[in-house]
């Protein structure tokens, strides 16, 4: 069940378009935010509110990248695996991330934190090669500053 | 080291943005002013087409005669689209915007909604620029405070709201078409005009849709005149400055702004710090990844849309991606159609079939398990591709084929070696 304050705020913004679909991404990302991931709850959920159908926020759901339909990690890792990314070194840091997270390529950690996703550019090709953690950017990478951004984030859990 | 005059990224701080007080010190929204107080919508259209501004987001359609196309009598309310997508691989010059200097793209925004009196404002963003996204958020706050944006801007009979949208994510939501889809809450397919959509866009109303780069440039057209717009290009063809993303193998990759129309060598030799040492230039890509590859035969050519239209390339977002004689093109190749593969929008044949059809190929060519007759078959393959919906499939070919025009003789190695030349 959505909390009512979320529930609150995302009707409040609804109420104020005159088209509440063209909200659908942003409650998609709301509903993800709190649940972890688009669960099937939420993607009930985020049709009764933008009165649309399930169906409907489903086509949606499936088709875009940051959206996840299934349960993943409290960090989501995005690994650019496009041209500049992998001229400078996206395999290594790919493989680098298995290997300290244990997990394969769409895998989550078994401690629940880290699921590694590969991802299209990202924009940061002068800091190749470059990742995204929860949408944030983490670019030049290198096994140690992989090490120290993994281990900020365990700390922080 | 010659300086070029930096237009759009003035006054760039290494670590923040530049406020809204910074700006208007260094005549942000006088241009704006100016328009509301003593140009007529026509008359600042009129700038634009006479500065031969053409779009920066990779298709180079007239910015002027975009606006000029909304009819005098098209139903209300209007769409202004900022396009802040930004998923051309390489280029990443929206963003370096965005953080350089956010009120120029929205000044550039409010003026040309001021020319088809658009009420509704929107700036699409890509998910991996949150950052860009809560920047945009909070300073058109801000510019609202200003009296920049709302209701009787500046005390004038004209009303505009920005607001920000999120995407949640695809290549193909750079595409005019798929956007629109995007930001009513549909799947995002690209939909084939006519009707187009400066006369039906976003919910069937008016709505004119431009590249980040491309507002930026107005504020400066409209302050400093066309003649002087057209003078900043070191060439007759092009118009104003360019912002060059550059990557791959160089030593300074990053966003310069350059005359547009520079000749490719002095960007890359002097600007991004030439490339590594034991690195020679093999190829680039000129204009991100839906464009093809340029062999060195090109290394001075001059870098504005014409040039490269003459020698069967584009120049698109000006993302030059730098490629030395170490690396496989044809492995290139295989990463830029495994990126289109993905990334389509599953909406027409060529692209959904085509694409993973076509990385098949390259991928048993890369691996040694290449055949003479595949050339052929690659080389209809990227023909097809010219049959689909939207123009995001010709350019996921413009690599293969320009590999198949400019390299033939390394992908025949792959077949001939039984094995990549380039690999141990």
């Amino acid at each position: 069940m959505l909390p009512d304050k979320l529930k609150k705020t995302l009707e409040k913004q609804i109420a104020h378009t005159d088209h509440p679909r063209e909200l659908v991404v942003d409650a998609m990302l709301a509903l993800q935010d709190h649940y972890g991931y688009l669960s099937d709850a939420a993607v009930e959920e985020a049709a009764s509110l933008l009165g649309m159908s399930a169906l409907e926020v489903e086509e949606l759901a499936t088709f875009y990248t940051f959206i996840y339909r299934e349960p993943v990690g409290k960090y989501v890792i995005h690994v650019c695996d496009s041209l500049i990314c992998w001229m400078d070194g996206y395999e290594s840091v790919k493989n680098y991330l298995c290997e300290k997270l244990n997990i394969e390529v769409g895998g989550t950690s078994t401690d629940g934190l880290f699921t590694l996703l590969p991802v299209c550019c990202i924009g940061y090709c002068d800091q190749a090669p470059a990742m995204l953690i929860n949408r944030k950017v983490y670019g030049d990478l290198t096994p140690e500053k992989i090490d120290q951004i993994l281990e900020k984030f365990r700390s922080e859990a | 080291m010659e300086t070029y005059p930096q237009i759009l990224l003035e006054n760039r701080k290494p670590d923040r943005i530049i406020t809204l007080k910074e700006y208007e010190q260094n005549s942000g929204y006088v241009a704006l002013k100016e328009t509301l107080k003593q140009h007529s919508e026509s008359d600042i259209i009129q700038m634009i087409e006479d500065a031969n501004l053409l779009g920066r987001g990779g298709a180079a359609f007239p910015t002027g005669f975009k606006l000029k196309t909304v009819a005098a009598d098209a139903p209300f309310p209007r769409y202004l689209v900022c396009n802040a997508d930004e998923m051309e691989p390489g280029t990443f010059k929206d963003r370096v915007l965005i953080h350089t200097n956010p009120h120029m793209m929205i000044e550039g925004m409010i003026i040309a909604g001021y020319t088809i009196k658009a009420e509704k404002g929107i700036i699409f963003i890509r998910p991996e620029y949150e950052s860009g996204a809560k920047i945009l958020e909070r300073e058109v706050r801000r510019a609202q405070e200003a009296g920049y944006l709302g209701k009787n801007i500046l005390g004038s009979d004209y009303s505009l709201e920005i607001v920000v949208h999120r995407s949640g994510g695809r290549y193909i939501c750079g595409e005019v078409t798929a956007q629109l889809n995007a930001m009513m809450g549909k799947r995002p397919n690209p939909m084939q005009p006519p009707p187009y959509p400066t006369e039906k866009g976003v919910w069937g109303l008016p709505t004119v849709l431009s590249n980040v780069e491309t507002f930026a440039c107005i504020p400066h057209i409209v302050r400093q005149g066309p003649d002087w717009f057209k003078g900043l290009a070191s060439t007759d063809t092009g118009a104003g400055t360019k912002l060059f993303c550059i990557s791959g193998r160089v030593n300074r990759p990053g966003v310069y702004e350059l005359p547009m129309g520079i000749r490719l060598n002095e960007i890359i030799e002097k600007y991004a710090g030439g490339m590594p040492a034991g690195s020679e230039f093999k190829a680039c890509l000129p204009g991100g990844a839906s464009t093809g590859f340029l062999p060195k035969a090109h290394y001075d050519i001059e870098m504005d849309f014409e040039s490269l239209k003459k020698v069967g390339n584009r120049l698109g977002t000006g993302a030059i991606m730098v490629f030395d004689q170490n690396t496989c093109l044809v492995d290139a190749t295989l990463n830029l159609t495994e990126f289109f593969a993905r990334e389509s929008c599953g909406w027409c044949t060529p692209c959904r079939e085509g694409l993973p059809y076509v990385c098949d190929l390259l991928l048993r060519l890369e691996n040694g398990d290449g055949e003479e007759d595949m050339i052929p078959i690659l080389e209809d393959m990227g023909k097809h591709l010219w049959s689909a919906y939207c123009a995001f499939a010709p350019g996921a070919a413009a690599p293969l084929q320009s590999l198949l025009i400019h390299f033939r003789e390394e992908v025949e190695e792959h077949i001939g070696q039984k094995k990549c030349p380039f690999k141990q």
